[in-house]
């Protein structure tokens, strides 16, 4: 037989690793799991209050809500309303949140809450159909204003944006003109922004936006202008002429939808409220996961219970890394290949030192017990099976005298698995029996070293962490250990036996 | 002597690890389907009988629980005799009978023991107790090794074996393994057995250890190891080699005692040897690994295979 070449191989382990990382990275950044436990994102909560008057009859309030706001993914949504019916209502055009109630009068007040999660990668939806400039009339002395600030407007740019800007600063109050003065009043500044940009040939709208405070009450939205390019709609501050979304507001409503529509009622109107909040990274990532669909990838879906048992499972393979560093790099003996693994997991599970205790007090009432049953002269397997039955027993007694005593870690005992307990004694004791006392403690305290140590990784927040929500990171897992069956240097315990060779050399 | 050894020096003296000889010897040059032949005593008689090697006589097989009945029969009239499980490792579940006293049978350390005892060992035989994976197995009864005396000597009770290292059919590498108090009269090294290592070229003891240390004389015969040379060597050689056609197992371990009357007798083959035959011969395997496995035309025969070794490994 000949050597084959091991370059495939070590293509195959190198991508094992690569994609364990890469999908771990890509769920990363995708879905926002976080790579540390702990870790905390900021969340705005925002409360739209709306209150009227209402006028004894039916009423029926309609509220425009974002749907995708630039800069910001939403998180959870509702409303609270005591008495009225809700719902979302969508259109391709807007979206609305809807409260109706048949009989009602006097002020009401009705809130909607909503989180969002600041989110870099969420932009503009384009639109379905390209906004096209509308038809402006003009009356005269207007018209020839307008016409001429346009032109000014219009020298002075090379596209629809410089033109923007341009006519923004020129309809600032320190450079107007006797143009600007006769068109502008108080309160029709942003309208007659959106007609002259649209008499202009370039399609515009408003919009209204939130400024993000923490812990503001009784905010109002603030009008924006927007124009479209020809590809997307741009923002722009009607005051400054700023253009683009800074990450603190917050786009509520954006084109021509009303803002709020009270039917049965008066004296309407519509506050905010915000508050910064921090939730836990990993929270916002399940909840997000299981909305978007992303969830059938890891394990937040399934049922808590099974979530739990996979939380343990997937710890399994860290404890076979460690087995097999041990023995292969290391050179550890341990009795049982696993069976380290094994008890590293019933430590998990029952803290160190009292699994510790418990563990070590069951193998010396076992191995003792196994001394008469050697005695008795059994076949193996009823041997055997005769020693599962009184390791229950110890256990069990165990158990009953820890809870009588008051230590309820003697109940802990029950989460060391009997079988593998059962053959852990009859190994030592045939070992005791062949190679003597020395042997056995060489191997159990290895084998302790190795669960102790697998345990010390298992236990480790972040091992949990990992493990359970990057389970792609198992590849990597694996490929380490195939990489390591490949190892075939000396072993940290050979470079010790092998000493006496020193006077050879 | 404590501390470490740098890997660097290891590489140097050309020492074979046991992740390399797993890797690099045993997972390419022999074939899983050829275990079952060494790893199961009765079979492995059958298979090198063929090639004229000889193995002590077998005198009974014990398969099933009820057989051991005759077991009590046959015993009757013998004096010596060994008990083996078929598929026992590293000498676990042998038991040496080297005499009678009265009802008792006599082991070889001389401590007695009843029928009964003997009965529910071969109990433990067939239940897989010895076994590798504690499967069933069967118990074989042989007749005993009487060692040439030549070597007896040195050992303390137990039969002294030769191990040789036999690689695609060269010998490569050989120690003799002497029993002593520690490790229980058996001939295994991690037990505390005495190993002695032999240069290939003549069957002259080289060097000796016990526990990994080196020593002159044996511990319990107080005899010194330095002078010990094996007789026909050759032929043993060569009787080691003839296994690979047997087995065709590249990389193995033959155990060889050489008897009083019928000579060199076979053992057992271990597709898994040890490597404690490097320290008891002060020499890595690798060098010589490499030398085999570098023949451009291997030698055909056992004989020629024995010849290139003997001229290429030997001391002098």
């Amino acid at each position: 037989m000949t050597a084959r070449s091991r370059a495939p191989f070590y293509v195959f382990v190198f991508l094992l690793i690569a994609a364990g990382i890469s999908i771990a990275t890509w769920r990363h950044l995708e879905l926002g799991i976080p790579w540390m436990t702990g870790e905390q994102r900021p969340v705005w909560m925002i409360e739209a209050r709306v209150d009227f008057d209402a006028l004894g009859d039916a009423a029926e309030v309609s509220l425009h809500i974002p749907e995708q706001p630039p800069g910001f993914r939403i998180l959870t949504e509702q409303a609270a309303s005591p008495g009225y019916g809700f719902s979302i209502l969508e259109s391709p055009r807007s979206r609305r949140a809807e409260w109706t109630k048949r009989e009602v009068s006097g002020p009401q007040t009705l809130y909607f809450k909503a989180q969002f999660v600041p989110d870099e990668d969420v932009t503009e939806q384009t639109p379905v159909r390209t906004p096209r400039p509308q038809a402006v009339f003009w009356e005269e002395p207007q018209a020839t204003a307008v016409r001429e600030l346009l032109d000014q407007a219009m020298e002075r740019s090379s596209s629809p944006e410089s033109m923007t800007r341009e006519l923004i600063r020129l309809m600032q109050p320190d450079t107007r003109t006797q143009n600007t003065t006769l068109l502008v009043s108080e309160d029709n500044y942003l309208q007659l922004m959106v007609r002259m940009l649209n008499h202009a040939g370039i399609a515009a709208r408003t919009a209204d936006a939130l400024k993000l405070e923490d812990a503001r009450r009784r905010q109002q939205l603030v009008p924006f202008l927007q124009i479209y390019n020809g590809e997307r709609w741009l923002t722009f501050d009607p005051r400054t002429g700023e253009q683009g979304v800074p990450e603190s507001l917050l786009l509520w409503r954006q084109g021509s939808e009303s803002l709020l529509d009270v039917l049965g009622g008066d004296n309407s109107q519509v506050s905010f409220s915000m508050l910064r909040q921090t939730v836990p990274a990993l929270q916002l990532a399940t909840l997000e996961a299981n909305q978007n669909g992303l969830g059938v990838l890891g394990f937040y879906q399934l049922p808590i219970e099974e979530q739990s048992m996979f939380r343990m499972l997937l710890l399994l393979p860290l404890g076979a890394l460690i087995v097999a560093f041990m023995r292969i790099v290391i050179g550890i003996r341990t009795s049982g290949t696993f069976m380290p693994v094994l008890i590293a997991v019933a430590f998990v599970q029952t803290t160190l030192v009292p699994g510790l205790i418990a563990f070590l007090s069951v193998v010396a009432i076992g191995l003792v017990l196994r001394g008469y049953l050697s005695s008795l002269n059994l076949l193996l397997v009823s041997r055997i099976s005769a020693l599962i039955i009184l390791v229950i027993f110890i256990t069990a007694g165990l158990s009953i005298i820890g809870y009588q005593m008051g230590f309820n870690t003697g109940m802990t005992v029950t989460f060391f698995p009997m079988v593998i307990i059962a053959w852990t004694i009859e190994r030592m004791s045939i070992l005791w029996e062949e190679e003597g006392a020395r042997e056995v403690l060489v191997q159990g305290s290895g084998s302790l070293f190795v669960a102790i140590c697998a345990y010390l990784v298992m236990s480790l927040p972040l091992a949990g962490h990992l493990t359970f929500n990057f389970p792609e990171l198992h590849l990597v897992i694996l490929g380490l250990i195939l990489l390591m069956g490949q190892y075939t240097g000396y072993k940290l315990s050979e470079l010790r036996r092998f000493t006496p060779m020193k006077a050879y050399d | 002597m404590g501390g470490w050894i740098s890997p660097r020096r290891l590489t140097r003296l050309g020492m074979l690890n046991m992740n390399r000889r797993n890797v690099d010897y045993i997972a390419r040059y022999n074939e899983r389907s050829s275990y079952p032949l060494v790893d199961n005593k009765l079979k492995t008689k059958l298979a090198v009988s063929e090639y004229g090697v000889k193995t002590p006589k077998l005198i009974q097989v014990v398969r099933q629980q009820h057989e051991i009945s005759h077991f009590r029969e046959m015993a009757e009239d013998l004096d010596g005799f060994a008990i083996k499980p078929a598929k026992g490792s590293g000498g676990k579940g042998i038991t040496v009978i080297t005499g009678r006293d009265g009802d008792d049978f006599v082991k070889a350390s001389g401590a007695h023991i009843s029928v009964a005892m003997l009965e529910r060992h071969l109990t433990n035989i067939l239940a897989g107790l010895y076994s590798l994976a504690g499967t069933p197995d069967v118990a074989i009864v042989e007749d005993l090794v009487q060692s040439s005396p030549a070597l007896a000597k040195y050992s303390y009770q137990g039969v002294p074996d030769i191990r040789i290292i036999i690689f695609q059919g060269y010998p490569v590498m050989a120690m003799l393994r002497l029993a002593t108090k520690a490790s229980d009269g058996k001939a295994n090294l991690h037990q505390g057995a005495v190993g002695v290592g032999l240069d290939i070229g003549k069957g002259q003891s080289l060097n000796a250890v016990q526990f990994n240390r080196p020593i002159t004389l044996h511990p319990d015969t107080g005899l010194a190891l330095e002078n010990i040379r094996i007789d026909d060597w050759e032929n043993m050689l060569e009787m080691a080699a003839r296994c690979y056609e047997a087995t065709d197992l590249g990389y193995m371990g033959v155990d060889l005692v050489v008897d009083a009357h019928q000579g060199p007798l076979l053992l057992e083959l271990n597709a898994r040897p040890g490597l404690a035959i490097q320290m008891a011969n002060g020499c890595g395997l690798l060098p010589r690994l490499k030398n085999i496995e570098a023949l451009k035309r291997p030698h055909f025969s056992p004989r020629e295979r024995v010849h290139y070794a003997m001229e290429t490994f030997g001391k002098l």
